[in-house]
């Protein structure tokens, strides 16, 4: 792992995370690794058509939603971001309704929340973070006072030339926004080694004159301190930020993939490493600073809260049809509104 | 967009005396004037795009707003359309009002996935709560003997994606007003200008209020307009035909046939009630575009005719239209182009149909 110092001397003042931060992040993975794996059985119990799990990516997504200020800060997701949402403290059935079918980006309201809709063109949303960030610089927030956009993507989507347009435009400008690579070894079926030329996501960032780091994305601590490093650095007006989170995607790429057909489980269980929430609850026990009542706690939690989500997702029901007609334009056009009509009338006959 | 929006007062802009608050202005002038007084108007509204800073754009629309209004105002950006326009999706969230340039049409084409899949659909992705502001000013159409990808007629590719609305000027004075117009929208507008217009004058009421952006409408912008009053047949054009076509009805005059021009300016939404005004009084019809023949807009609009005169119709709707071939070059585009022999050509197909 590399670590620029450019970045390393801008935090020196950050204080370390608190017992009770710690616990409150095994809390969060712990959530979030059982809401992960119950999605997957949704999917095969028909209670949701499709889901895109994020086995193996909780100490990257916990940790680096973890750092951002919800008050100032917007977040640019992609499809696989359950954990930096649940992070966050997004509405978790407006979150899952996506998978659901309900609605394309989700239900959640993400003024409130600061998470953008969630988005399947995985490259198209990190441009978006650099408007938004630009717009921080255009409305004339002090130095120190930035609101810092973070855009997420992994090693498949840096292939797309937004990618590049985007770093490109941030460091030009110098906008305040944090790349956050999750380069979990696969894009769907092609490794990262056929996927990405240069050796990493992050060394890219040098022909840039971006400073980057690449964190051990399996490490919730390492994860949450860089990203708050990248936050500092971006909120004091020095421009954008690369990170890039090694982690391992331990499931399929969504509930319609076969690992099977492109890598073997002698594989996987090489390539993964350590569990991340196994690593971190021995760390904890370690340092005293959570015991095993603590764990079963946080699991039991976790239960309880996976209960509500699924009961909240059951009782979703499909949306009023007219919504499709309404949420197109803020000023609807005469066409629309008589396709609208026409529908109902139809609609109604039936 | 007004619900009803055919019920605004035509305008003839044909008719304007030159008086205190008439101009006799350049289009390429009147856009410039336009984007000044939205900078002015709207401290959220941001111009940005290649060179549209200290150069003023390649057509010099943008001459001297940087100077006035300041690098964050204006500013020039990297050369690359899809971080234009992705750029434009998060400056919208974050409360701007994007003016974004690209420099000319076919450099659309690289920003495609930001213009269909992001500023089309942000709207409807977010429930309503990520507005898209964006007027989108596309140079367009070809006529100046530009290269390659410097001349393309983008308007169906527009017009088909949801989210999206598309305007073309043909004068100076509606470059100037509907300018301003889709600057005031909450919704993505592709504003679509003639380039080959750029330096043609005409009178500019700047005494009137732009529609949408007062208290009352009263400029009669937001439909389609009667370039040309006529009786035998309805030219239906937009953009840089409109000019064409009147040129063609001048002509066609001269042997007796009296052609009516409707300048459509809304390719999306379509004045579909003005259409049906124009042909119910004429009974034929023939559409004019430079793009290409098939799955054109012209089809749109035979079909919006068809809908609501077929019964009155004399003769099946006619298209004069550019053909099926990549948009050529400047040697090859006078015959690309509808020129005014082939619009009369499709003015006597229309006039001698007889049904079989």
């Amino acid at each position: 792992m590399t670590t620029n110092p450019v970045l390393a001397a801008v935090d020196d003042d950050a204080a370390p995370l608190t017992h009770h931060q710690l616990r409150e992040l095994y809390t969060l993975m712990a959530a979030v690794r059982h809401l992960d794996t119950s999605a997957v059985a949704w999917q095969r119990q028909g209670i949701i058509p499709g889901y895109a799990p994020e086995l193996g990516q909780e100490a990257a997504q916990v940790g680096s939603g973890y750092a951002v200020d919800r008050t100032r800060d917007f977040v640019f997701p992609t499809y696989r971001e359950m954990g930096v949402a649940r992070a966050m403290g997004l509405d978790m059935v407006g979150y899952m309704s996506t998978h659901k079918a309900t609605w394309h980006g989700g239900m959640y309201n993400p003024l409130e929340s600061r998470f953008a809709p969630i988005q399947a063109v995985v490259a198209g949303s990190v441009l978006h973070a650099v408007g938004w960030a630009h717009g921080q610089t255009l409305s004339g927030n002090a130095a120190g006072d930035m609101g810092v956009a973070m855009t997420y993507f992994g090693d498949g989507a840096s292939s797309q030339g937004d990618v590049h347009e985007a770093m490109n435009f941030a460091a030009v400008m110098k906008a305040p926004v944090v790349f956050f690579i999750q380069n979990n070894g696969w894009a769907i079926s092609v490794p990262t080694e056929r996927q990405v030329a240069g050796g990493s996501v992050a060394a890219r960032a040098a022909g840039y004159s971006i400073p980057s780091l690449q964190v051990d994305g399996n490490d919730v601590v390492a994860v949450f301190e860089a990203t708050r490093s990248a936050f500092a650095h971006c909120r004091a007006g020095n421009g954008p930020v690369v990170i890039e989170a090694m982690t391992y995607r331990r499931g399929p790429h969504s509930t319609a993939d076969d690992p099977g057909r492109y890598r073997t489980l002698e594989e996987e269980r090489l390539d993964a490493g350590e569990d991340p929430l196994e690593r971190f609850k021995q760390r904890l026990l370690t340092d005293g600073v959570a015991d095993e009542a603590f764990f079963a706690d946080a699991q039991r939690l976790a239960v309880e809260e996976e209960e509500a989500v699924r009961a909240g997702i059951a009782d979703l029901g499909p949306r009023p049809g007219a919504e499709m007609f309404s949420l197109v334009f803020q000023e609807p056009t005469p066409a629309l509104q008589s396709q609208a009509t026409a529908w109902r009338e139809e609609s109604e006959h039936a | 967009m007004p619900e009803t929006i055919t019920d605004l007062r035509l305008k003839d802009d044909s008719t304007e005396t030159d008086t205190a608050g008439v101009q006799q202005l350049s289009m390429q002038q009147a856009l410039n004037r336009a984007l000044d007084e939205i900078l002015a108007k709207n401290p959220k509204a941001v111009i940005f795009g290649e060179d549209c800073g200290r150069l003023g754009g390649v057509f010099r629309i943008t001459d001297g707003l940087q100077a006035k209004h300041g690098e964050d105002r204006v500013f020039d950006t990297p050369l690359a359309e899809s971080g234009i326009l992705g750029m434009s999706v998060g400056l919208a969230m974050a409360g701007f009002h994007p003016i974004p340039e690209v420099q000319f049409d076919g450099f659309a084409y690289p920003a495609i996935n930001q213009i269909v899949c992001q500023i089309a659909r942000m709207n409807y992705r977010s429930r309503g709560t990520l507005p898209m502001p964006i007027t989108l000013r596309v140079p367009s159409f070809g006529g100046i003997r530009a290269p390659e990808h410097h001349g393309e007629s983008l308007e169906a590719l527009f017009a088909h994606v949801p989210g999206l609305k598309v305007v073309s000027p043909s004068t100076p004075h509606d470059a100037y007003h509907l300018l301003k117009y889709a600057a005031a929208r909450p919704d993505p507008v592709i504003f679509m200008e003639p380039k080959s217009r750029y330096w043609q004058k005409g009178p500019v009421d700047v005494t009137n209020a732009t529609p949408g952006t007062a208290a009352h409408d009263d400029g009669g912008l937001t439909g389609a307009r009667v370039a040309r009053e006529g009786r035998h047949l309805t030219l239906v054009a937009w953009g840089a035909m409109v000019s064409r076509c009147l040129q063609v009805a001048e002509l066609a005059a001269e042997d007796g046939i009296d052609v009516e021009v409707l300048d459509l300016r809304w390719l999306k939404p379509i004045d579909a009630e003005a259409l049906a005004r124009s042909v119910g009084k004429t009974r034929r019809a023939v559409v004019v575009h430079e793009a290409p023949l098939t799955s054109g807009l012209g089809a749109e609009v035979a079909q919006l005719i068809t809908q609501s005169c077929f019964a009155t119709l004399k003769a099946p709707v006619e298209r004069v239209t550019g053909f099926d071939v990549p948009y050529p070059s400047g040697d090859l585009e006078d015959e690309y182009i509808p020129n005014i022999d082939r619009i009369l050509f499709g003015i006597q197909r229309v006039l001698e149909y007889r049904r079989g």
